[in-house]
């Protein structure tokens, strides 16, 4: 495969830089999310939601750049895909909004039952959440019906199917696995010890549907693996990313709870970074009719656009990086609550 | 129905939801800066206590302001996917800038705002604070450059034919500084403090009138009502830039606020009326003759375009635009007048006895409210039917993969939900003025002895949610 470094293709690669960046700061408190009712008692569960409390906010704001910045760069992948697969899309908002009300009012109230349901508001949610865009990766793979209009001209059940919710049940299992070990690192005495118990049953979890979903991409969506098959060294990516996984349950056993999280947001990015490779230069495959692919040409912005756009993004990367990490140094080590916690 | 209006309907509906909160967030924002910049300053507690009080009000509508606001930023591709194609290239640009340049900053900064009491300097902590202010503001520069360019493009051409046209940059700061955004970013701003400090105000004049937390409420109150007192008379200037950028930008939008309907000499302008679209007349008005000419031309003589130079399909619904742009400029000047008074008892020193005055302030938090929604219907529908105004029409810019029993489904459940909150919205609001600056605001469940006597005083609402959950 040919690779040029124009305009297009390093769009492509910003995109995937921002989503990843949403999988592995997102991922984690959906992660903590998708656990929270198995952790018992009111304290504990503050302490759950106090772990991610000063940074899930931010870490949205990832989904939501990545969101402009999709449609600054490739108006025809927005508009084609949020139009085509509006129900599932509204779905997804309504569980973002739920999500981020339960954080916010949980708190707000003592009595039993309130805390209560918005213990399940947040944790049905976060599931949710990860589901949804498990299967909008899904879609991505197998391919969606376009038209010569561009536009998408199946219909919402079209959207399900054995291997697209395949797909966004490993998607919820990486994330469990990633934001079990993210509570394991902020949380202490018990709470720490109960977590890290489930640490090893989410890695298994995760392992079984990666393997499953693994196999069946390489049988049935073969399309995937060209790049790979011409390209031989892009298996060590494949290789690594074993390897990363791999590590987890050997890090949290010597107790280096930060270095297992290192390990699996390099298996997320390992990931993306396959599933990205196995689609370029597509973005959207059109499945049956592949002329009208949405393609990093086809459905892009013009070049002075795309232009202006790599300029603010190299003015702003650098403040955004300087925020993020100096949101996470601030706020590093276990949870401590105060008057103002959630 | 068919999808355009339900897609309408729907887009209206949850920006106008969405537009309850970010003008608090970005006017209690503002109003934070002065009270820890204040804090800073004198060492003096009573502005610490300020501060913390108004932060736990900000996060919850900053909280609000972010739920809502992700709808807003996909509803572009769900349900105006052709739009998005059009103006993608445009218009894409200023919203991944918003995320680039607004959003991080005020997210990152807010975690300090809020949780970083103990974790950080107070010097650090103002700093966050002026961030986080500066970040809201920074977000409404670029969502309203984008909405201005769609109401007065500039620095784009046109590529393409008929259902692959759209419109491509040609000059990024032409863009941004289209004809309309300097005018209408200083407007839109301005009713945003406007929104936080009558919201400031409101509160401090109720516990005046309750007499309790007092000297907490009158500084506050003086804060809220310096930012009033300058905010409402720059909202009268820069509404008036605005009409009179329309007036060269928009004429017809111009002429369907003032019911203008043929171009002549002398035109009127309305102070009020009922708009009789038929016959083309204002029923039960009285107007200023030659004013609106003045207004306009700054001479009651020359005349101001008509609604009927345009062709019957180019022009917007009349008396609708009439009504909410009149009732804007209502109370708009009403704001002006009480905050005007407002500062004549505190000069004269008897501003905290004066209840009238007082009880009008409790209530004058819905004015700004009710003037930004109308601000924005008129300018919304008075650009109508486009939706880049002169370039597509808002009726080809639908989604086409969207059907309407869809959009019906969706209208339904948005309406549920954004009832639903905005329910707990006021309640969790009214908890927290009924608590006042001293609450904790967390309680551990084990610990808190209050729980049951807490939990009968709700026990109507328990039952409401008890349903709810199933
Ligand atoms: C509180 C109100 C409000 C606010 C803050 C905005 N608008 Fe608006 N918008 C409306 C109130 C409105 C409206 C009056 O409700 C419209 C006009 C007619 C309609 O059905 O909805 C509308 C329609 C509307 C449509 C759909 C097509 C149409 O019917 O014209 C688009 C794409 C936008 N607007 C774009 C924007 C953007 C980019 C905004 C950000 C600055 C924005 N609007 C802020
Ligand atoms: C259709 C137009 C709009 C879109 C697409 C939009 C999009 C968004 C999004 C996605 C968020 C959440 C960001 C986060 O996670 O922090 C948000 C919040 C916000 N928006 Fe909007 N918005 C629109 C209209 C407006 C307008 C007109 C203003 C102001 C003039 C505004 C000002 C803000 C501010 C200050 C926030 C920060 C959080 C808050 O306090 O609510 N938005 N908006
Ligand atoms: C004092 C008298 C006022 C005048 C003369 C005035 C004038 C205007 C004009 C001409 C527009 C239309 C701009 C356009 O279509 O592009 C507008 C819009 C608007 N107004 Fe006002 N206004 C006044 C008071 C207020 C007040 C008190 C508020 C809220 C606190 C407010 C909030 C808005 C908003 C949010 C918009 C929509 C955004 C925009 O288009 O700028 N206005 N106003």
């Amino acid at each position: 495969m040919e690779i040029t470094f124009d305009l297009n293709t390093i769009w492509f690669i910003l995109i995937g830089v921002l989503l990843t960046g949403y999988a592995i700061l997102d991922g984690f408190d959906l992660g903590v999310g998708a656990l929270h009712l198995l952790v018992k008692g009111d304290k504990n569960r503050r302490i759950m939601i106090n772990s991610i409390g000063p940074v899930w906010d931010g870490n949205e704001v990832w989904l939501v750049t990545g969101g402009g910045a999709l449609f600054a760069a490739f108006p025809h992948v927005y508009a084609t895909v949020f139009s085509g697969f509006y129900n599932a899309f509204m779905l997804l908002l309504f569980g973002l909004i739920f999500r981020a009300v339960a954080i916010e009012f949980r708190s707000k109230q003592p009595m039993e039952w309130w805390r209560k349901m918005w213990d399940r508001a947040f944790s049905f949610a976060s599931i949710l959440i990860a589901l949804i865009m498990g299967i909008a990766l899904g879609n991505i793979i197998t391919g969606i019906p376009i038209g010569p209009d561009k536009e998408f001209v199946g219909t919402f059940w079209d959207l399900i199917s054995p291997y697209t919710l395949m797909v966004g049940v490993t998607t919820v299992a990486l994330f469990m696995m990633h934001g079990s070990i993210y509570a394991v690192m902020k949380t202490e005495n018990e709470l720490h010890d109960q977590l890290k118990g489930w640490v090893n049953n989410t890695i298994i979890f995760f392992v079984i549907c990666y393997v499953a979903t693994t196999m069946t991409t390489l049988v049935y969506f073969p399309h995937m693996t060209t790049a790979f098959k011409e390209t031989p060294v892009l298996f060590i990516l494949a290789i690594l990313n074993m390897l990363v996984i791999a590590n987890i349950p050997r890090e949290i056993h010597h107790g280096r709870d930060w270095l297992a999280f290192i390990s699996s947001s390099a298996s997320i990015a390992a990931l993306l970074a396959l599933f990205a490779i196995g689609l370029f230069p597509t973005i959207v495959l059109s499945n049956p009719n592949p002329e009208f692919s949405l393609t990093i040409y086809n459905a892009a912005s013009s070049q002075k656009t795309l232009n202006i756009m790599l300029i603010m993004a190299i003015i702003g990367i650098p403040f955004v990086l300087a925020y993020t990490i100096s949101i996470y140094w601030i706020f590093r080590g276990k949870v401590k609550m105060d008057s103002m916690s959630y | 129905m068919d999808a355009e209006i339900l897609a309408r309907v729907q887009f209206a509906f949850t920006i106008a939801f969405h537009y309850i909160y970010p003008p608090l967030s970005i006017g209690i924002g503002v109003i934070l800066v002065i009270m820890e910049g204040m804090f800073l300053k004198t060492k003096n507690p009573l502005y610490e206590k300020m501060t913390k009080f108004w932060v736990k009000i900000f996060a919850l509508t900053f909280g609000m302001g972010v739920a809502t606001g992700i709808v807003m930023e996909f509803e572009f591709g769900t349900n105006w996917a052709t739009y998005s194609r059009y103006v993608g290239d445009v218009f894409g640009s200023a919203l991944a800038a918003e995320g680039i340049f607004a959003f991080f900053l005020e997210s990152g900064f807010l975690a300090i705002l809020v949780f970083g009491w103990d974790k950080v300097s107070p010097r650090m902590h103002f700093f966050a604070t002026v961030m986080v202010s500066l970040g809201s503001m920074l977000s409404a520069v670029w969502i309203v450059v984008a909405n201005s360019w769609q109401q007065t493009p500039a620095g784009y051409h046109i590529v393409g034919e008929g259902i692959f046209a759209r419109a491509e940059i040609t000059d990024f700061w032409a863009m941004v500084f289209n004809p309309s955004s300097v005018d209408r970013l200083s407007h839109v701003l301005s009713g945003a403090w406007l929104a936080g400090a009558f919201l400031v105000i409101s509160i401090s004049a109720f516990y005046i009138l309750r007499n309790i937390h007092v000297d907490f409420a009158k500084a506050s109150l003086k804060i809220g009502l310096s930012v009033a007192i300058f905010a409402s008379l720059f909202q009268l200037f820069t509404g008036h830039q605005s009409a009179m950028g329309i007036s060269e930008t928009q004429p017809a939008k111009l002429a369907a606020y003032e019911a203008h309907f043929d171009t002549s000499a002398a035109a009127p302008l309305y102070l009020f009326g009922w708009v009789n679209e038929d016959e083309q007349e204002v029923n039960f008005g009285i107007a200023i003759p030659g004013m609106l000419s003045y207004l306009i031309h700054g001479d009651s003589d020359t005349p101001v375009t008509g609604l009927n130079k345009f062709s019957e399909n180019d022009r917007p619904p009349v008396n609708i635009v009439f009504q909410t742009y009149h009732f804007m400029v209502a109370i708009g000047f009403a704001l002006i007048a009480i905050s005007l008074l407002g500062l004549f008892y505190w000069w004269r020193g008897s501003l905290f006895k004066k209840r009238w005055l007082l009880i009008i302030f409790v209530f004058s938090v819905l004015g700004p409210q009710v003037a930004n929604q109308l601000g924005w219907f008129s300018a919304e529908i008075g650009r109508q039917p486009w939706i880049v105004y002169g370039l597509l029409r808002t009726s080809e810019g639908l989604s086409k993969a969207v059907e309407s029993g869809q959009i019906i489904f969706s209208l339904i459940l948005f309406t549920l939900i954004y009832a639903l909150l905005f329910a707990l919205f006021l309640f969790l609001l009214n908890s927290k003025i009924q608590h006042g600056p001293d609450a904790p605001k967390s309680f551990d469940l084990e610990e808190d002895s209050l729980r049951t006597k807490d939990a009968n005083k709700f026990k109507f609402l328990k039952n409401i949610f008890k349903s709810e959950a199933k």
